[in-house]
């Protein structure tokens, strides 16, 4: 909403407040002003001239010169422009050569003194254009020639050329919240203002000046969904004489971001803008039947809105109907059938009110948002449409446009009730924690025209945002001063703080990869499910089938993400492309899940939430292989105190088949996967080293952590180690040669430790050497060789046994 | 003889002082042939009266002589020492074997500040589903189908009645519904709003709202709150400064500046001039979002707040373009 200061003034008198005060006051009490901007201030040093004389230039075919009047000098201007003429108010740069003035205009230019063609030219005459201006401010006012203003304003020369076309002006732009309409409006805006400065509100009532005849004799008019529609009030203008508005009223129009188009219309804006009532005014003859009916449309009826689109309306949309067709949607635009043209002689004005809901849910299925939509979306007020519809007539009246047929149609089939709120000042000032007296608060809530007495406060009828204590609170707050409220602290019962254990191991996990050096990402949790195509995900992968966004902004973003893979494999791919050699990242991505089955809520809401579960995912580019990722995850497992086993795994297309494995707890429960990108799916990006990515379940991995960790006693005897290498074929994996070694039945085995695979001539091709180093530890005294030997020949057996391999000699 | 002895003292402490040999001056006056063992020898030649000072006197020397050589040995010793640790000595200017260093995520760092400021003010964490009903994230909060106000919040559907949150409210609504007063969480995390991403905006940000319940919880104590984390986040100098505004689910509602932590309030480039910078929303909790979730208004009231976890980032980190924390070039997460 912008406010013109002038228009302000007609109701509350401002005018000597700074423009700053005023601004930070109202904010402070609720009105939040995001700008303001001093109109006319662009502009300096143009004034009336009136062209005395006009020479031809000596020297120059198409300039003129010209000599004029404004007033205490006459200048010499040298002009190229045609439709100047002896005796024609212009207005002119005044830039007199005596003088060095400089004349700044709306186009940012800056005119001086100067020679043009060997004669001297003190100035420049100005276009609507250089004035800031269109000729829907300036109607008849040419395009391509001079501003003449004989017979546009009365002007004399030297008269500031501003303050003859009325611009100068401060405007002041509000953000309104949803919860005030009423201050979509000058005169909300004044009784704000009032409040805010503690000055007198005046609101003149409008006079209707009636021409006789009866408004019956030309129309009837008949609310036919009296949910949807509350209110309708109508008068008929006849004898109307279309024409330009005056200039006051263009430039208060212009001053609030409103084109101005003619007399009618132009009424119209201006009641809407000052009473913050949408009004709109029909062409009489276009209607058929002496008749208006507000109804639904019927499903599927087509309309053309005045904007010149055809629009296909549904039977829940609210119409404004004459006896055979749509003239209007109701609340958001009316029809080119009925619009006001240059011929128009009779005009129907409206000034109704519908069910916010319905005009907005109307206005967004028709993709049509109007300054009227969103006024009365909000819900406006219901007594307002009889004033604003006076108010209009009024100035109808005062701008010679038309006469008014006396009387008046309103059709108000339940009168509002206002609200009432109990006056409670104690728990005012408990609530708030402030200490104001009764008499202090009504002060203030009558300064917002609220009425107390009898212990209740009475909301006035643009006021439905005040409904209970809270709401009365805020009022007297406001106006008081939010920064009065002294700041206490919480007297009240103790409260457990804290992060949860599955929060802190989160923040420790956190702890473990940044010693990794892995640096954190954030990624968006959408994508495109092309990217799942991308990472080489199977066409009948399960984690295709994804929730998706019924709006998105695009295919690109429509995917709620299943796995973190494709984001992490991006975001290695921007890094590759912007010329890192590595990259070692991670992120607690959170993937959606689509459920099979249909969980049910308190509520009983429809639907099933997703399944939201975090992985951590780590991507290694240009740095570490297989094993050092596999060696990050172990760290994990080993810090979560959780028994894991990892498998080979070679059917995931993501993977390179023979460097990939999952990861499963001791009861089988999967925990994750990690390895190297397949080759193939390399291919789909730029990269130019090897990728390992590992994708593990945070849930899981809290599962079967181990949080109850208690002290097993030192151990007090020294420990024996022996060194075993097996040779074998190549495809015996270390793990299965230690499991073997663990399943040999030696109770002494303390620890296992791999530290070696050799692969040589000596040993025969397809053939390699693995060694251990083993620990062995007796809780209860010092192994002798003897015990260390018997248990050495006994795992060697069991290997032997399980696997058929032994010892290299 | 006495002068004799004295002119062995003399000469020997002399040699012991320029010697790099000890051991052989040792040989040469205190061996079995040595010097002063020679004059011992000679004792025999002295009248006895005399013998006592003599013998004194010589081993006085032999004493003095033994320390100076003692001395000198370890003189030595200390000097071979300094030679060979200066041998060993390295380039310390090479750099050190090379120690990854991981870092958290500039808004993880940034969520971390926050949460901890409130933990220490006896709040516990609370966390909620990303997609969410339509109930918890508006009707819940005073914002029924079709409200006006849902404008402010460009929202993703799934279905009709299933969303991507705009918001971290829905948690606290989630909240109340399990926990009865009295309720002190905050709820960091992650929302959606269909804004396209330009350099103050992106779909996704991040949020942390908290929220007060008990009996006799007034907007004082709001205050008291957001001013005590305001000079924990921003430093002891900042001030914070109320004004009104409307947000369906608090009545009354505020959006609350701090002083600009960079011009203290004078007005510079980061706070555009004001002196303030506005980063929260807060006010006290709507009567109707608490009856909602079945905790009586008549008995108990309670505040929330929030604030976007970019936004502080951003201002704190002098970040100029939201996208970049998106990105995750390493280039800029390394300058964190």
């Amino acid at each position: 909403m912008i406010l013109s200061m002038k228009w302000l003034s007609d109701f509350v008198d401002c005018e000597d407040i700074e423009i700053k005060d005023y601004c930070d006051r109202m904010t402070d009490t609720g009105s939040k002003v995001e700008s303001y901007t001093l109109l006319g201030s662009e502009i300096e040093n143009v004034r009336v001239g009136r062209i005395v004389k006009i020479e031809r230039h000596p020297d120059a075919e198409r300039l003129v010169v010209c000599q004029v009047d404004c007033g205490e000098k006459t200048l010499q201007v040298i002009t190229a422009a045609t439709n100047v003429f002896e005796g024609a108010y212009v207005p002119v740069c005044y830039c007199p050569q005596d003088e060095k003035r400089i004349s700044k205009l709306a186009t940012g230019a800056q005119i001086k003194s100067g020679k043009l063609r060997g004669l001297i030219s003190e100035g420049m005459f100005c276009s609507i254009e250089e004035l800031g201006l269109t000729t829907h401010d300036m109607p008849g006012a040419a395009t391509d020639g001079i501003l003449i203003l004989n017979d546009t304003v009365p002007c004399k020369s030297g008269d500031d050329i501003v303050d003859v076309l009325m611009m100068r002006d401060r405007a002041v732009e509000f953000e309104i919240t949803p919860n005030r309409p009423d201050c979509l409006s000058v005169i909300g805006l004044a009784r704000e203002s009032a409040a805010s400065f503690g000055r007198e509100l005046k609101i003149p009532s409008p006079t209707v000046t009636e021409a006789g005849d009866d408004v019956r004799n030309y129309i009837d008019i008949e609310i036919k969904d009296t949910e949807k529609c509350f209110r309708y009030s109508a008068r008929v203008i006849k004898n109307v004489k279309i024409a330009p508005s005056p200039l006051w009223m263009r430039m208060r129009l212009r001053a609030s971001g409103v084109r101005p188009i003619n007399n009618i219309v132009d009424i119209t804006n201006y009641v809407m803008l000052e009473y913050g009532q949408p009004m709109h005014a029909f062409d009489y003859k276009c209607l058929d039947g002496k008749h208006i009916e507000v109804r639904t449309a019927g499903e599927k009826e087509t309309f053309l809105t005045l904007d010149g689109q055809s629009r296909e309306l549904d039977a829940d949309m609210l119409v404004i109907a004459d006896g055979k067709k749509p003239v209007g949607i109701a609340g958001v635009m009316g029809g080119a059938n009925s619009e006001i043209t240059e011929d128009t002689a009779t005009v129907v004005f409206e000034s109704a009110m519908f069910l916010g809901s319905s005009v907005r849910v109307t206005a967004k299925k028709l993709g049509m948002r109007t300054d009227a939509s969103s006024r009365f979306e909000k819900g406006l007020d219901t007594e307002n449409t009889v004033p604003a519809l006076e108010r209009a007539c009024e100035l109808v009246t005062l701008l010679g446009a038309g006469e008014v047929v006396s009387g008046m149609i309103d059709i108000y089939p339940e009168k509002k009730q206002t609200a009432t709120v109990p006056f409670e000042p104690e728990k005012i000032n408990r609530f708030l924690g402030i200490h104001l007296s009764a008499e202090k608060m009504t002060e203030i809530l009558e300064s917002l025209h609220f009425a107390v007495r009898d212990g209740q406060v009475y909301v006035p009828s643009y006021r439905d945002d005040v409904r209970c204590m809270n709401d009365v609170a805020e009022e007297v707050v406001r106006i008081y001063g939010y920064n009065e409220i002294e700041s206490g602290s919480i007297v009240a019962a103790m409260t457990q703080g804290g992060l949860t254990d599955r929060q802190k191991f989160t923040d420790d996990v956190h702890g473990l990869l940044c010693g990794f050096g892995l640096d954190e990402i954030y990624t968006y949790s959408f994508m495109s499910a092309k990217l799942y195509d991308k990472a080489g995900l199977a066409p009948d992968d399960a984690r295709r089938r994804s929730v998706e966004i019924l709006n998105p902004f695009g295919e690109d973003s429509k995917t709620m993400r299943t796995t973190a893979i494709p984001s992490m494999l991006e975001t290695l791919e921007i890094n590759c492309n912007k010329g890192a050699e590595k990259a070692a990242l991670y992120e607690m991505a959170r993937v959606f899940l689509p459920r099979e089955n249909v969980v049910t809520n308190i509520h009983g809401l429809a639907g099933t939430l997703p399944d939201e579960r975090i992985k951590i995912m780590i991507g290694l580019y240009g740095t570490g292989d297989f094993y050092r990722l596999k060696g990050m995850c172990e760290a994990i497992f080993r810090y979560a105190g959780a028994e894991v086993k990892f498998t080979r795994e070679t059917s995931n297309p993501t993977f390179h088949p023979g460097r990939c494995a999952v990861v499963t707890s001791a009861d089988g429960m999967r925990l994750g996967i990690l390895g190297e990108l397949h080759p193939t799916v390399v291919r789909n990006y730029t990269f130019a080293a090897p990728v390992c990515l590992a994708e593990l379940d945070m849930e899981n991995l809290f599962a079967v952590s181990d949080r109850k960790k208690t002290y097993h006693p030192l151990p007090k005897f020294p420990s024996v180690t022996r060194d075993f290498s097996f040779v074998c074929e190549e495809q015996v994996t270390v793990g299965e040669i230690e499991d073997a070694m663990r399943a040999s039945g030696v109770s002494l085995i303390e620890n296992i430790v791999f530290f070696d695979v050799y692969r040589g001539a000596q040993l025969g091709a397809g053939k390699k050497s693995v060694s251990f180093s083993v620990s062995l530890r007796s809780a209860d005294h010092t192994l002798t060789v003897e015990e260390a030997d018997r248990a050495a020949a006994k795992i060697l057996r069991g290997v032997e046994r399980a696997l058929g391999i032994t010892i290299r000699q | 003889m006495k002068e004799l002895l004295e002119s062995i003292r003399k000469k020997a402490m002399e040699e012991i002082a320029q010697s790099e040999d000890p051991e052989a001056l040792r040989i040469r006056y205190l061996g079995k042939k040595g010097e002063l063992t020679a004059v011992l020898r000679g004792m025999g030649s002295v009248p006895p009266e005399e013998r006592p000072v003599i013998g004194a006197l010589a081993n006085d020397i032999r004493e003095q002589i033994e320390a100076a050589l003692a001395a000198k040995a370890e003189e030595k010793k200390e000097k071979e020492l300094a030679h060979k640790l200066e041998a060993e000595a390295l380039d310390v200017t090479i750099p050190g074997t090379a120690c990854a260093v991981g870092r958290r995520h500039p808004l993880a760092q940034t969520e971390n500040m926050l949460r901890d400021i409130f933990i220490g003010m006896g709040f516990s964490v609370a966390e909620g589903p990303e997609v969410e009903y339509d109930y918890y994230n508006f009707e819940a909060l005073n914002l029924p189908k079709n409200h006006p106000a849902r404008d402010t919040q460009d929202t993703f559907y799934i279905t009709d009645n299933i969303l991507l949150r705009s918001q971290t409210s829905p948690v606290q609504v989630r909240t109340m519904e399990v926990q009865k007063p009295p309720i002190r969480v905050i709820s960091p995390g992650r929302v959606y709003r269909a804004d396209p991403a330009d350099a103050t905006h992106s779909p996704i940000f991040h949020q942390v709202e908290g929220l007060v319940v008990d009996k006799g919880i007034t907007m004082g104590d709001l205050k008291g709150i957001l001013e005590l984390f305001a000079k924990r986040m921003f430093g002891k100098e900042t001030k914070i400064r109320f004004r009104p505004h409307h947000f369906p689910f608090t009545e009354p509602s505020a959006e609350v500046d701090v002083s600009c932590f960079v011009c203290g309030g004078k007005g510079c480039r980061l706070c555009k001039g004001e002196g303030w910078i506005e980063i929260l929303g807060a006010g006290m909790v709507h009567p109707f979002v608490l009856s909602n979730c079945g905790i009586d208004p008549e008995v108990y009231s309670g505040f929330a707040f929030g604030m976007g976890i970019e936004r502080i980032a951003m201002t704190r980190l002098g970040i100029d373009d939201m996208r970049l924390l998106y990105e995750n070039d390493v280039r800029f997460l390394h300058q964190f």
